[in-house]
């Protein structure tokens, strides 16, 4: 019964979580993810549909990269926020969860802090260009997600980011 | 007459053999340990003897996790059986110091074992040979068959504590995350292991992300960060019935690096909000919070003095990746760590007298420690990566995890002493990282 139960928790948690966002973990800073398949079926989901998530990640862009160490926002960055600050408060049916990242060169606590200084660099930004606060949640995965994983600072640097990760759209 | 009967936990009880052998006496075979570098003392430890039918096996098992708890110091070397020139064959008999001289052991464990369906027995003796006595009472040991290796690991703990006048550490656990895959889809599970990473045990599955288990003082609990509801949580775990419950779930907020404090009641814990980090600490039974930081900075990896008293953590409110001390009530910080450098996850050592840290500087990591008041550093390994340090239950030896670099890294655990000697790979079944020291076993 208990396994059963915490089972059902589980598909829950990843209902809530996944099913709207396949890429969950920021992964896919490729044009070839297939957004589309896991959505909710009522968005035609082609890159070509401008309200699309898949428009969003790969037109508007859907992350932005840091300096070591650092939480500070570059030009190139504010740039690629302001694009995702109109996307969304054009397409008002989303929210978001904005995921940060660090390379693996630190501690792990250090880096999940980081991650959070990141994500939170980002959510600051978009609040400021008008988007709603209750529309973007935080998360940091720290060192734990890594896209690419060769131990120098071409991977690293794009490693060190924050991801927009869309979820609901049309919900209501 | 001395015949103390020590049992705990229910699976092994001790015994005091009767009639020791002469009064007590410390005897000249000892190991001090110092920061010098030492030659290992030569020991033997044939394989136990069988008392009962079929149990040849079992004495011979035993005697090699005996031996090989006792090498695993650095402190010991073991003399191969095909020097031996007397052979063990009956516990009682009078033992020819003579034949081990001759092959140079200085130190001798005999012993002898029976078995009664999962009923286990085992007796041992511990001979200073250069003195031709027995050094110390021998004792005896029952439990269960399938808990042998703790029974082994009871005689190693021992006969270190008796040559080298410390306690031991090889019946003890570690809880740590066990980990597969490539470093882009690396699946993480909370596993227990012995400390010499037999019997690994799976504590929670691997659909989520684990962190950083950290053991109470006394084993029964693990806390840990999961990513269970999509954000890092802190969770506490029962050992013995794996039933877990989360400590706080509160929107707009991270929570990881939690510690226990040797009450084991209270937690230390970093929360992140918006930007900042800071330390908290929490009454897991009341559930009463009280934040211990307050400043714009990152503040995280708390760790408590083995009195409870204050609380060491790191911080870049400097600018940079430091380690500090404060009251367990939080307040004015003291900064302890400044050489060249970035420091994190310290841990304050169970004699209170160290700190184990992580330092990164100049593109490497190290595992270090210095005093409490940050004096005396001394680096104890270099690689790409090594990280996330804890004691073991007498404060002699250093866990951590190593990472190697590139696409195909793998993290594997290590340990050292604190004298920077006997750097080893602790053998786990799949790769594992963020270790936790538990007690030594009652």
């Amino acid at each position: 019964m208990k396994l059963k139960s915490s089972l059902l928790m589980l598909c829950a948690a990843l209902s809530v979580a996944a099913c709207t966002n396949p890429d969950r973990f920021g992964g896919g800073a490729g044009g070839n993810d297939a957004f589309g398949n896991g959505a909710n079926g009522a968005i035609a989901g082609s890159a070509s549909d401008p309200s699309s998530p898949a428009y969003f990640q790969q037109a508007v862009g859907d992350r932005v990269l840091f300096e070591v160490d650092q939480s500070t926002l570059t030009a190139e960055g504010r740039a690629t926020l302001d694009g995702q600050a109109v996307w969304l408060l054009q397409n008002a049916d989303f929210t978001a969860v904005i995921e940060g990242h660090a390379d693996e060169q630190g501690t792990r606590e250090y880096n999940l802090a980081l991650g959070a200084r990141r994500a939170d660099a980002a959510r600051a930004y978009l609040v400021t260009q008008g988007v709603q606060p209750g529309r973007l949640q935080v998360v940091s995965y720290g060192k734990e997600r890594p896209i690419e994983i060769c131990s120098q600072e071409a991977c690293y640097a794009k490693n060190r980011r924050a991801v927009t990760v869309l979820a609901g759209g049309l919900s209501s | 007459m001395m015949n103390r009967v020590l049992c705990a936990l229910g699976a092994v009880c001790l015994t005091a053999l009767v009639p020791a052998l002469a009064t007590a006496q410390s005897g000249p075979l000892r190991i001090e340990i110092t920061e010098g570098v030492i030659e290992p003392l030569p020991v033997a430890v044939p394989d136990l003897v069988a008392e009962t039918a079929g149990s040849a096996e079992m004495g011979a098992q035993l005697a090699r996790v005996i031996a090989a708890d006792l090498t695993g110091t650095g402190l010991f070397r073991e003399l191969p059986s095909s020097a031996f020139i007397s052979q063990v064959t009956d516990f009682g008999a009078p033992v020819q110091y003579a034949d081990w001289k001759a092959i140079n052991a200085q130190a001798l464990v005999t012993g002898a074992v029976s078995v009664s369906g999962n009923q286990i027995n085992v007796k041992f003796r511990l001979y200073d040979v250069f003195s031709g006595a027995e050094l110390g009472d021998g004792l005896q040991f029952a439990g269960t068959t399938d808990g042998w290796r703790r029974i082994a690991h009871k005689v190693a703990d021992v006969v270190y504590s008796r040559i080298t006048g410390e306690s031991g550490y090889f019946d003890s656990r570690v809880v740590f995350v066990s980990e597969t895959g490539p470093k882009d889809n690396r699946r993480k599970r909370l596993a227990v292991m012995d400390y010499d990473g037999a019997n690994v045990q799976y504590l929670t599955g691997s659909e989520d992300i684990v962190l950083a288990p950290r053991f109470s003082k006394t084993g029964d609990r693990v806390l840990y960060t999961s990513y269970e509801t999509g954000f890092p949580r802190i969770y506490v775990l029962d050992v013995g019935s794996v039933q877990r419950r989360v400590l706080e779930n509160n929107q707009g907020t991270m929570s990881f690096a939690p510690r226990f404090a040797p009450d084991g009641q209270t937690v230390v814990y970093s929360i992140s909000q918006g930007s900042n980090t800071d330390i908290h600490s929490m009454n897991i039974n009341s559930g009463v919070t009280q934040r211990l930081t307050n400043t714009p900075a990152i503040e995280t990896a708390p760790s408590f003095s083995p009195d409870g008293a204050r609380i060491v953590f790191e911080s870049d409110r400097s600018g940079s990746q430091q380690l500090y001390v404060m009251s367990a009530s939080g307040g004015e910080a003291t900064r302890i760590s400044f050489g060249e450098g970035r420091y994190g996850t310290p841990v304050w050592s169970p004699r209170g007298d160290l700190i184990a840290f992580t330092k990164q500087s100049k593109g490497r990591f190290h595992i270090g420690v210095m005093r409490v008041d940050g004096s005396e550093e001394r680096l104890l390994t270099a690689s790409f990566l090594d990280e996330g340090p804890t004691w073991s239950p007498n404060g002699r030896v250093i866990m951590f995890a190593r990472e190697t670099q590139g696409a195909d890294g793998r993290s594997t655990l290590y340990s050292v002493d604190i004298t920077g000697r006997n750097l080893r790979p602790v053998r786990t079944p799949e790769g594992g990282s963020d270790p936790s020291w538990g007690p030594l076993q009652r």
